[in-house]
């Protein structure tokens, strides 16, 4: 699947739910599909969405927390699955949309074209980790994780994109994306 | 240095009453009794992390959640953290204290901390991190500047602890 078909899916299914974005074209592709108050722009210090989530997800267990990672950012810090695992926070559903490479700075190679993340997640202890290849079942597996005690951990596997990212950067300043979304998690 | 080292209890309670309600960070032996109470109580929340930057991010989404945090590390770990304190926290104003330790102060201390040891100090001033090394008499003073700092300027503060103000 695509990039925008898997946020297109699960769009619908976010609800009042933060969703802390990986740097990179995860973040513009999500902000170009549904700019959101309660969606954290990561747009530097690769690799610490899932410890921002995490943070959030245990100081306010009663709000659903999401994280939309890239494979090139868990990589860089594959502790914070230990974390999360340990931490066990139900609220929390980490989606890994991975493409294999290091999209916006050419498509190099990741890892990840050889190393199963979701059999490392599943390994460290969330309560559940799956792979998912279709806009169908990613629906289908976030709706699940929705319904059962997390930490839930969602691959999906999605293209390589060539040619020039279409949509645009985040417009929002960084304390403007600092305000708007601790306003949306205070509620 | 003026004063008895400050014990950890007492660094603990302090720091609750200026209202930090969440710790995290990678332990350092010379705060190894801060950590211990920080670790045993759980209404301090300490969450023990495994790296001091992805502790950073950590800190980052608590403040976002309403939380007051502080990262606890040695300034080896500062070095690891110096990319998530410029591109997340003094990037998006997001402030947290931080109490580093001051391996290598002096020289004085293994090879692997002397050069760290030489230029913390500095290279928190280089990115925009104000600090003061406290003595154990001025410990309550430093923290109460430091986290009046934070509230002002949304910004990082740190503490240098060198050996001897705590344990």
């Amino acid at each position: 699947m695509k990039q925008a078909e898997a946020l297109n899916a699960l769009q619908p299914l976010l609800d009042d739910a933060v969703v802390v974005h990986a740097n990179g074209y995860i973040a513009r592709s999500s902000f170009n599909v549904e700019d959101r108050p309660g969606n954290f722009y990561m747009i530097g210090s690769m690799g610490l969405a899932s410890s921002i989530a995490l943070g959030i997800a245990t100081s306010r267990p009663d709000r659903r927390v999401v994280v939309y990672d890239g494979d090139g950012n868990l990589l860089m810090n594959l502790g914070s699955t230990a974390m999360i695992a340990h931490a066990k926070p139900a609220n929390l559903i980490h989606v890994v949309f991975d493409n294999g490479v290091y999209a916006s700075t050419g498509n190099q190679t990741a890892v990840s074209q050889s190393v199963a993340l979701e059999r490392v997640a599943g390994a460290a202890g969330y309560r559940s980790a799956t792979r998912v290849t279709s806009p169908d079942a990613l629906a289908a597996a976030f709706s699940a994780a929705l319904g059962e005690p997390g930490p839930a951990f969602i691959l999906a596997e999605v293209e390589v994109e060539t040619g020039p990212f279409s949509g645009g950067r985040v417009t929002h300043t960084p304390e403007e994306i600092r305000d708007r979304v601790a306003g949306a998690i205070a509620g | 240095m003026a004063g008895a080292p400050v014990a950890p209890e007492r660094f603990a309670a302090e720091l609750r009453a200026l209202g930090y309600d969440f710790f995290t960070g990678v332990p350092c032996s010379l705060i190894s009794g801060l950590i211990a109470v920080l670790d045993s109580d759980p209404a301090y929340s300490y969450f023990a992390e495994t790296r001091e930057d992805a502790a950073i991010g950590l800190a980052c989404g608590a403040y976002l959640a309403g939380k007051q945090p502080a990262v606890l590390m040695q300034n080896s770990g500062l070095g690891v953290c110096i990319n998530a304190l410029t591109s997340l926290t003094l990037l998006y104003k997001t402030p947290a204290l931080l109490l580093i330790t001051w391996r290598g102060y002096e020289g004085k201390d293994a090879p692997e901390h002397t050069i760290m040891g030489e230029v913390c100090g500095r290279l928190l001033e280089t990115i925009g991190v104000p600090h003061r090394a406290p003595d154990p008499d001025s410990l309550l003073e430093d923290l109460r500047w430091a986290t009046e700092y934070q509230r002002a300027e949304k910004l990082p503060a740190a503490l240098l602890l060198r050996p001897g103000v705590t344990r």
